[in-house]
């Protein structure tokens, strides 16, 4: 019994914090319906600016809380909220998530720049320290998880209250419905959801200085894996109810470390699990939470004072020709046929190795094309994919000693297999819900599936040869090159295909309205299932040939983070259409590279650059890349059929 | 379509200035993105009447309304109340003026209490201890109201959320009001019981700009209407020379 107390004591603090970063998101979520999945990082970045205040500026522990919580956490936020998320209010929800996870990716980068890579090892405690103990009911209690618990028990309080009694409080929530409404009573709602999201943003500030002790050593990532605990404490609740996100919050960081206690001491369950418990929370809430599954958003009844969604490509004034023989039309096919012969010519190995990676990356973006792009269904969960192809190719070859090209096959009709056990759930999941159950689907197997040695080998890896087809080897990078470019070429094409065919059609009345494709006798339950059957096989096919150039691979190569960064590149590159997947796989491959040989601190900065990409596209929809080619297009029609006068759209 | 010609313009501009008009709307545009929606539309609403705002769907009387309440951007002209320019102001600050608009649909917070949806119409204009007694004399006039006072307005019925939403002005009514389709959906026993609150509201002196599709009920307590047709003023002036416009409104057809 006594052994048990101890559990719960040690898991208190843990789940302390999570319910602070919880309570923070839910307050966000309601004020601005923006999932904020940068919080992790917000936290990260308080954190930072403590420790980096305390151990190299020297300054006095209650200077250095002040402004890394009070002052740098909501200024962070209402930064957040007028430069970004009060524009995106009610974009659709991948726009609304892409800038997130941009934001997410990005800005422990951008701290990286500033402050350094150096590790910042042994963070100081706010209250008490660490090496205060006292004894109570017989366990050992230090200063730092005494002062977690104690400040989150405040917020708690001061939360209720402010919710509860106060008409700041009161107009919170009302903005939380509708932000129009509240103007309309003579309230400034844009001031209401600024101080809801400086609430917010002071809560994870507070949270990252707390929680920064608990680790050795301050890193982002961590911050990222708490912010999915604490998502699933606030899923617990709804994503509405703040006592149920608390009591959500405290009971998995109780079982998390109950867990610990009474498992095996260093089976696959003790180390795998207990990390996972949240995210096992996260998926079984998703499916069997009401309010979660049907959106609980009661709806804006005055959202219709918006202007409708821009479209991504303006209305074509002519028809196009079938065949068009004039010179601009020939230009991009004569410029990838040169870019092809030089390849295989002229350029630099190393570079062509460079183009090769980026067109196996754009193999695995095509799967987000089907899935995200023509079915309207976000998945985090995609490197996931590609890793099962990956891996399978290479255990096959290793362990069975078959061709990489049927050990291609096996491991895409695996990740396959895979997509389908995820359709499974996902049917009954859509939108913010279905993206938040395959993030915690990709984290499940991060910890869980890809360490086992006959998966991904955790860390050591996995060697994945070249392949051989009968007498021609691709063992060559030349040669290696074109066969990367006929498999992207040959999904590319089926992905082409398939659009302009019934399913394609099916597909795309689904990601408009499911309600609504259901309504005109369209099998939703089907065409979901197909959307991500075919996404994670062209996954897997991609993660194959990846892990072919690499040579070996390992979890980290297709851990959760990878499958942030896929949606997000594809998302600022343009979801739509094929070529926004060859040209986002191919320019973060070259990013990559050319950064590759800066200075440590410039490391990230691809993922920085691209988060800020996916921040831009958020503001402007139509997608950068395929924004662009629309006025290079319409700039030509204009060019090519000066009569023609651009329509303006006059409706009465 | 009535020539709207400089003749009006300058009796629009004359009724602004002398600050007779309540509202006045002065060659103004507006669109939702790339759809415009008004076509420099002028019209004035004399203090302390009635005016009825009539046209077929999509004419744009609910985008006029939005209009003088800020919720839609102004693109071009002027919107004036009580000779102040309102143009482009946010729609609190007009709200601050007392210039109220029971927005078409849904008009209460579904997910707030009956009290705290009426606390959140007092507590900016009234603070909060005169808040308390404004809630009272609204619980006054629809003692139904009070009865439901802890339920969520979300779970009330239809007529029971309209009795909400003009609680609120009936208690503190405002210098002006706009009401968008008040009567939408409810049977006709309580859009009976509407358009008494209307009159008593319009007998307290508050200026009314009544949107309806009850052309009938409108029109017997409206003095003046303007109608829309295709985002344009198709008429505006004293309902005794509507003439036939009224009957054609009803048959269905659109003035123009």
């Amino acid at each position: 019994m006594s052994q048990l107390l101890t559990y719960v004591l040690l898991g208190l603090p843990y789940g302390c914090i999570y319910a602070l970063i919880a309570l923070g998101l839910v307050l966000t979520y309601k004020s601005s319906r923006v999932f904020n999945l940068a919080f992790g990082a917000q936290a990260y970045v308080s954190a930072v600016v403590f420790y980096v205040a305390v151990r190299s500026g020297h300054w006095p522990i209650w200077a250095a809380g002040l402004v890394s919580i009070v002052v740098v956490g909501p200024l962070l936020g209402l930064l957040l909220d007028r430069l970004l998320f009060r524009h995106i209010r009610v974009a659709a929800t991948v726009v609304k998530l892409g800038a997130a996870i941009g934001l997410l990716l990005g800005i422990p980068e951008i701290t990286q720049v500033i402050v350094g890579t150096q590790p910042q090892d042994n963070p100081p405690s706010l209250f008490l320290p660490p090496s205060w103990v006292f004894k109570l009911a017989g366990t050992r209690v230090n200063g730092t998880e005494v002062s977690t618990v104690l400040a989150a028990a405040i917020v708690v309080v001061g939360l209720w209250v402010l919710f509860r009694f106060s008409t700041l409080g009161l107009e919170m929530r009302a903005v939380s419905e509708s932000p129009r409404m509240v103007e309309l009573v003579g309230v400034n709602s844009g001031e209401v959801s600024s101080v809801a999201w400086m609430l917010s943003s002071l809560l994870a500030g507070l949270a990252g200085v707390l929680l920064a002790p608990l680790f050795a050593t301050l890193d982002s990532y961590n911050f990222t894996l708490l912010l999915i605990a604490a998502i699933a404490a606030a899923a617990l609740g709804g994503l509405a109810s703040f006592p149920w996100t608390v009591l959500g919050a405290v009971a998995i960081g109780v079982a998390q470390e109950v867990m610990t206690g009474y498992l095996p001491l260093n089976s696959v369950l003790a180390s795998g699990l207990r990390p996972a418990l949240p995210f096992v929370v996260l998926i079984l809430a998703l499916l069997f939470h009401p309010g979660l599954r049907s959106s609980q958003d009661e709806g804006d009844p005055l959202a219709s004072c918006d202007p409708p969604p821009l479209r991504a490509v303006p209305v074509k004034a002519h028809r196009e020709h079938l065949i068009d023989l004039s010179l601009p039309s020939l230009f991009t096919p004569l410029v990838v046929a040169l870019a092809i012969g030089s390849c295989l010519t002229w350029v630099p190995q190393i570079w062509v190795g460079v183009i090769t990676v980026g067109l196996t990356y754009a193999t695995i973006l095509l799967s987000l094309t089907v899935l995200t792009g023509m079915g309207g269904q976000i998945s985090l969960c995609q490197a996931t994919f590609a890793g099962i192809g990956a891996f399978a190719a290479g255990q096959l070859a290793t362990h069975l000693g078959l061709g990489f090209i049927e050990g291609l096959a096996i491991g895409a009709v695996l990740a396959g297999v895979l997509g389908l056990l995820l359709a499974l759930p996902a049917l009954r999941l859509g939108g913010l819900a279905l993206a938040l159950g395959t993030l915690a689907f990709a984290l499940l197997a991060d910890n869980l599936l890809f360490p086992l040695s006959w998966v991904g080998n955790g860390q050591s890896g996995v060697y994945v040869p070249r392949p051989q087809i009968g007498p021609i080897s691709f063992a060559g990078t030349r040669s290696f090159f074109l066969l990367v470019l006929a498999v992207l070429v040959i999904c590319g094409v089926a992905i082409a295909l398939l659009r302009k065919g019934t399913t394609g059609r099916f597909l795309a009345a689904m990601g408009g309205s499911e309600v609504a494709a259901g309504a005109i006798g369209i099998n939703v339950h089907w065409a979901k299932m197909t959307a991500f059957v075919v996404s994670a096989v062209i996954a897997g096919i991609g993660g194959a040939m990846y892990g072919s150039y690499q040579g070996a691979v390992g979890a980290d190569n297709f851990n959760t983070l990878i499958s942030l960064l896929y949606l997000v590149l594809v998302v600022t590159f343009g979801v739509k259409t094929v070529a926004g997947a060859v040209n986002a796989g191919l320019a973060y491959a070259v990013l990559d590279h050319l950064l590759a040989s800066a200075p440590s601190r410039f490391g990230g900065l691809a993922a920085l650059l691209f988060g800020m990409g996916a921040v831009a596209f958020a503001l402007h929809p139509q997608g950068l890349a395929d924004l662009f080619t629309a006025r290079w297009k319409d700039q030509l029609d204009r060019l090519r059929h000066p009569w023609h006068g651009r329509e303006t759209v006059e409706v009465s | 379509m009535i020539d709207v010609g400089a003749s009006r313009l300058s009796e629009v501009e004359k009724a602004s200035s002398h600050g007779s008009a309540a509202l006045c709307f002065s060659n103004v545009s507006a669109s939702y993105g790339p759809y415009r929606a008004l076509f420099s539309v002028s019209f004035s609403v004399p203090a302390g009447s009635v005016v009825a705002l009539l046209g077929a769907n999509g004419a744009g009387k609910s985008t006029v309304a939005r209009v003088a309440t800020g919720l839609v951007p102004v693109t071009g002209g002027h919107v004036f109340f009580h000779g102040t320019d309102i143009t482009g102001w946010s729609a609190w600050r007009i709200a601050r003026l007392g210039l109220v608009h029971a927005p078409e649909g849904r008009s209460v917070f579904a997910t707030l209490t009956v009290e705290e949806n009426l606390e959140l119409d007092f507590v900016k204009s009234a603070g909060r201890h005169r808040a308390d007694q404004a809630v009272e004399r609204a619980y006054g006039f629809f003692p139904r109201l009070k009865e439901r006072r802890r339920q969520l307005a979300g779970t009330l019925s239809g007529g029971e959320q309209r009795m909400l939403s003009l609680a609120r002005v009936l208690s503190v009514p405002p210098k002006m009001l706009i009401v968008d389709e008040l009567t939408f959906g409810l049977s006709p026993g309580i859009a009976a019981e509407v358009f008494s609150s209307l009159r008593a509201l319009k007998d307290q002196g508050c200026t009314l700009l009544v949107v309806e599709q009850h052309v009938h009920q409108a029109l017997a307590i409206a003095e003046r209407a303007v109608v829309l047709a295709h985002g344009s003023i198709a008429y505006e002036g004293p309902i005794s020379e509507m003439g036939d416009l009224a009957e054609r409104l009803l048959g269905g057809k659109t003035a123009s």
